[in-house]
């Protein structure tokens, strides 16, 4: 029994409108083994996990290949034995816990359900292993918290909360679908930790979807690296992690690895932009306090040439000084010289053109970012024709020129935004703060919604144009390697207000305020055994802070 | 793809819209209605107020007379014909004028300060929530029943439904990044409302006209047959329905013609509706 | 919770205000009063005088609108022009009558229109959704008035099932009410089905798409139960209102129903008070139907607080 695999998946297709968007994949696993299916977005790797409980979303269908669990003939499944077959032998932990509860319904009824269902234990017996398993995920108040709706609680606790609504049948095949890619990271050891041990415990065999590697060398026992649909390598996690063989696989190692690019040196004058007392915040303003206060006495200056990290998680004030600083939110206190003009933090509507030219904003979401009813060069030109009141071949050059310098062909200029890939659409966005010829942009969590692989382009685009032109950047991300990289010097926000304040070096070497510690302590390391070393390490220490909770 | 040089909007324009064909054969009616309302008139086989066939009063089709003779003996198809220019044209001029004056009060409300947007929300929740027939026949009784008169009433009566769609449709575009790119810029709210939040608007206000255009049809020629829109000698579909329904027990086609011609009428613009919708929800 | 259902019905009030209001002055907006046509072309000015003094028209505009204002919150809506009798006894022996066709065709409805809904939507594009949008296109598409013809030429003129003419007030066994109301409530539930299951499918399908449903199906459950149990409790809010919204084209459908059924209801009364400008009393129906229609939003609204668990515990 031993050897035999309990999961056998052989050259599985899945298609998509005639299109093969899983080809040819085959793996195993043996009892108790964790397998984690690893790539980018559009590797196939969700829909491939989804399969094992026969389950392909909308639009997508099996088509070839056999899936065995257990013994079972999976794809041979049907009506009553399939229902039975899912949630009761193979269970399933969604990526967002906070769309995957029904927002109507009390949480507990919902786990409960999956054991009703399958009438594998009586209701009542049922209630009393909801709270034993919400006592076990080491939720606050386990025996009531399952009283609350969805709104009533945190990501991290959902998420949590969704593991025990997965294991309430003592499932043999856990499927974990990117379950921890929303928290944030000091979060995300805690979660990790719970779902290991769970695992563990219970001897399931797990199948763990993530873009992140990091993460799965914590809990997988063998990986998978996915590209368009198809297996690049299937080896044990350690030989994966330690000596990977295909290109792709190293290609996706050496970029999850923190790249310390090279910048400017520090000027000895030139103060781009100098921010004192900020506060700011949602609400009515009274007494010069804003009803919901954000962010507290933040003050910091930018030189030319320099970049400025802020970091911080959920509900840190990072975004909301970015608004600010933007004049989309007007501050309750605090003064800024741009340029060594005063530039109105209070009302936007008094700021100088010359102040908004020199000041500009890339937002996170390209998607949105971008009018999808013009082309990119109307797009580009907008700015150029209100700030600089180019117009005809001129302004048409100018785009050219721009394009180029985002590094995007000339031919993408008459295109749609909504024909670009998540990239394209990025440099876009950069281009056209671009246009202005700012001396500053801020950069809003601007690689966050991509692949690690063109996250790191971006960055690395970045640093270039601020060498060529000498701009500075206030560069917001939640992820400290993209700060590290490029940053001359970071700011840590927590609860709205700054904790530390460090040049790069030093801020990952000997970070000295706790949260500083923590944040930099939860980060997943490329190694093995690292997850077990930092929960041991937090248990020992005497403080936790927790973000977004 | 590969059209590098040709603009994609230029190319947007001149291309068939890429509609099923159940919705293509929706707007083949459709325009063959409007055609009708415009030229209707001059096209007519008899004058549609003569009596062609006195003796021959609800009369069947024939090759002479193709849809029947109505209840005075007229010609139905004329009669058809001439009343298109109500049937159809009213309701376009009233949905196009809702609209009109939806967007100009939607834009207003945005402009002006909170107090205006929330008493004008309210105004318009509350004429939203008169039962448009009753109110209708209410108007009537007060200003008497007129073409301007039915135009000014069924205009008002639509304006919240349409100042509703624009509103919701703009409130969400203007939650996009795009929109606060372009206040960050310095961006008037002039460009922001035409530029930015408009041309990205546009395909719900085509679905909304095509739905007030139904509904008004619908209630127009629902007015007619009660006596109350149109007043005679001319005749809009609902009221040739409706002063023919003396021929009812013998399935006279003055009833049934009349009556299927709007509903190919309404049905069209629904198929319309559904092709343009579904683009929407793809993108 | 209970400032939010408050500040609702606070605004119910107000917003019933201003409808009475825009009844008023929009009916009585003509110039030629009651009195000039009660009495015809060819009254001397002193009959009108004396007749308009007894009516209280000699008072300025703003001062009948106080009265007629106060009469209605004493529920007293004045005295009929046709034939001098109270308003409310007029209505008073129609009301009810209205009641029941508009109720009886409400029960038939909204049970059939959700069980379509729901059914296209849980399989889209499947035959029986493809025939539920087609036959849902056309009945919406269709005016009431020919929709109500159709029936009384199908089931009365040639097959003779039912009687044309829906005299109810004749009726005295629970056979002849149902003889008697089977076509009309027949035609005005036709109306509004067509309209209420097209949005019960649009709601309904658009959150089929959310992840919780999702979830619920690789829990073991089937369709039918993440549609019904999971999905469903979702949409209570929109998919009240929107019935709600249906509702409007019923009451412009009983108008038709009525007229055509020779249905002796409050609507048929309000079309000939319109045709015989009977002012008093159309005001009255006008505000007893708008208010009827206002109660039924509001109680939509609130059930939509009630669903959600978000607003319930606020």
């Amino acid at each position: 029994m031993t050897e035999e695999h309990f999961i056998e998946v052989e050259n599985l297709v899945i298609e998509a409108g005639g299109r093969k968007i899983v080809n040819d994949v085959s793996f195993k696993a043996k009892k108790g083994e964790v397998v984690a299916l690893i790539g980018e977005s559009g590797s196939g790797k969700s829909t491939i996990a989804l399969s094992l409980m026969n389950y392909a979303r909308e639009g997508c269908a099996i088509t070839g290949g056999s899936i065995k669990v257990g013994g079972r003939d999976v794809r041979g499944l049907k009506g009553a034995a399939l229902k039975d077959f899912r949630g009761k032998t193979v269970s399933y932990v969604a990526q967002s816990a906070a769309a995957a509860f029904n927002p109507v319904k009390r949480i507990k009824n919902q786990i409960v359900e999956a054991a009703t269902l399958h009438k594998s234990m009586s209701r009542a017996e049922a209630f009393a292993r909801q709270k034993e398993l919400m006592h076990t995920m080491a939720l606050p108040d386990a025996d009531n918290i399952g009283d609350r709706y969805v709104h009533q609680v945190s990501g991290g606790q959902l998420q949590r909360m969704m593991a025990a609504m997965a294991m309430i049948n003592t499932p043999e095949v856990m499927i974990f679908d990117e379950p921890t890619t929303a928290l944030d990271v000091t979060t995300q050891v805690e979660v990790l930790k719970g779902f290991k041990d769970m695992i563990r415990e219970r001897g399931v065999t797990a199948v763990y979807v993530s873009h992140d590697l990091g993460v799965v060398a914590q809990v997988a026992d063998r990986i998978l690296v996915l590209r368009d649909g198809e297996v690049m390598e299937n080896a044990p996690a350690k030989d994966l992690l330690e000596r990977p063989q295909s290109s792709f696989t190293q290609e996706l190692l050496s970029a999850s690895e923190t790249r310390l690019l090279e910048l400017q040196p520090e000027p000895e004058h030139d103060v781009v932009l100098e921010a004192s007392g900020v506060l700011a915040g949602y609400g009515a303003i009274r007494n010069g306090m804003p009803q919901y206060p954000v962010l507290e006495d933040i003050n910091f200056r930018i030189k030319k040439g320099q970049t400025l990290g802020l970091i911080g998680e959920s509900g840190s004030g990072k975004s909301t000084l970015g608004r600010v600083l933007a004049g989309l939110l007007p501050a309750a206190k605090g003064q800024a010289k741009l340029n060594g003009r005063d530039l109105d933090l209070a009302n936007a509507q008094h700021r100088r053109k010359q102040d908004r030219q020199d000041l500009q904003i890339v937002f996170q979401m390209a998607d949105t970012a971008l009018n999808p009813r013009q082309s990119n060069a109307e797009i580009l030109g907008r700015p150029l024709k209100f700030y600089h009141g180019m117009t005809g071949e001129a302004r048409r050059k100018r785009v050219l020129e721009l394009l180029d310098m985002v590094r995007l062909p000339a031919s993408l200029a008459d295109r749609s935004p909504r024909e670009l890939s998540g990239g394209q659409k990025q440099r876009v966005n950069l281009a056209r703060a671009l246009a202005a010829n700012p001396s500053l942009v801020i950069c809003d969590e601007v690689t966050s919604a991509l692949d690690t692989v063109v996250a790191n382009a971006v960055v690395e685009l970045l640093v270039e144009l601020q060498r060529e032109l000498g701009l500075s950047y206030l560069f917001i991300s939640h992820d400290l390697g993209k700060v590290e990289a490029m940053c001359n010097e970071v700011m840590v926000l927590y609860k709205g207000r700054e904790v530390e304040r460090a040049p790069r070096d030093r801020l990952t070497a000997a970070p000295e305020h706790a949260y500083t510690q923590q944040l930099v302590a939860a980060v997943p390391q490329l190694r093995q055994g690292w997850l077990e070393e930092v929960t041991a390490a937090s248990a020992a220490g005497p403080q936790t802070y927790r973000a977004g909770q | 793809m590969e059209t590098t040089s040709a603009s994609v909007t230029e190319r947007r324009r001149l291309r068939l819209p890429n509609w099923p064909l159940l919705s293509m054969i929706g707007a083949v009616i459709f325009l063959f209605w409007v055609f009708i309302a415009v030229f209707g008139d001059l096209l007519t086989p008899y004058e549609p107020g003569e009596f062609v066939d006195s003796w021959n009063v609800l009369g069947p089709m024939t090759a002479d007379y193709w849809l029947g003779t109505d209840y005075l003996g007229r010609d139905v198809l004329s009669r058809i014909m001439t009343g298109a220019k109500y049937t159809v044209g009213l309701p376009f001029v009233t949905a196009a004028l809702a609209l009109l004056f939806g967007l100009i009060l939607g834009v207003m409300a945005t402009l002006l300060s909170k107090t205006v947007d929330t008493a004008m929300s309210w105004l318009m929740d509350t004429v939203n929530s008169l039962p448009s027939t009753i109110f209708a026949l209410v108007a009537v009784a007060g200003f008497g029943t007129s073409i301007p008169v039915l135009i000014i009433v069924i205009t008002i009566l639509y304006i919240p439904s349409a100042y509703r769609n624009v509103r919701s449709a703009a409130i969400n575009v203007s939650k996009m990044e795009f929109i606060d790119a372009a206040r960050v810029r310095g961006e008037g709210n002039m460009h922001i409302i035409f530029r930015e939040i408009l041309p990205n608007i546009i395909p719900n206000l085509l679905t909304h006209f095509g739905i007030m255009f139904i509904y008004i049809a619908l209630l127009l020629s629902g007015l007619s047959f009660l006596g109350l829109g149109i007043q005679p000698p001319e005749a809009d579909w609902g009221a040739l329905v409706s002063e023919n329904m003396v021929g009812l027990s013998y399935g006279a086609p003055a009833i049934f013609a009349p009556a299927l011609c709007l509903l190919s009428l309404t049905v069209s613009m629904t198929l319309m509706v559904d092709a343009v919708s579904h683009q929407k929800k793809d993108r | 919770m209970i400032s939010l259902i408050l500040k609702r019905l606070v605004l119910g009030v107000l917003t019933l205000w201003l409808v009475a209001t825009l009844v008023f002055w929009v009916s009585g907006a003509l110039p030629g009063d009651a009195a000039q046509s009660i009495l015809g072309q060819d009254a001397t000015p002193e009959t009108l005088a004396a007749l308009r003094s007894q009516m209280g028209l000699d008072q300025p505009e703003i001062v009948r609108y106080w009265n007629w204002l106060k009469g209605i919150l004493q529920g007293d809506f004045g005295v009929s022009l046709a034939n001098g009798t109270p308003v409310n006894d007029v209505i008073a022996s129609r009301l009810p009558n209205s009641l029941l066709l508009a109720g009886l065709s409400t029960l038939v409805a909204i049970p059939v229109s959700l069980i379509l809904g729901i059914a296209s939507a849980m399989k889209p594009n499947s035959v029986f959704d493809r025939l539920t949008t087609f036959l849902s296109i056309l009945a919406l598409s269709t005016p009431s008035f020919l929709i109500a013809t159709i029936i009384v030429l199908v089931f009365s003129v040639w097959s003779g099932l039912f009687p044309a003419l829906s005299n109810i007030s004749r009726v005295e066994t629970i056979g002849g009410l149902f003889r008697v109301m089977t076509l009309p409530v027949l035609a005005l539930s036709l109306s509004v089905i067509g309209q209420m299951a097209r949005m019960t499918r649009a709601i309904l399908i658009t959150q089929l798409q959310e992840p919780y449903v999702e979830t619920a199906m690789l829990k073991g459950a089937s369709r039918l139960r993440a549609t019904v149990l999971h999905a469903l409790p979702n949409v209570a809010g929109p998919i009240v209102n929107a019935s709600a919204l249906s509702l409007n084209a019923l009451i412009s459908g009983v108008v038709f129903v009525e007229v055509i059924f020779a249905y002796p209801g409050l609507t048929k009364l309000m079309v000939d008070s319109v045709s015989s400008r009977d002012l008093p009393l159309m005001q009255a129906c006008a505000v007893i139907f708008c208010a009827g229609f206002l109660v039924l939003v509001l109680i939509a609204d609130l059930i939509a607080i009630l669903a959600n668990p978000k607003l319930r515990t606020e």
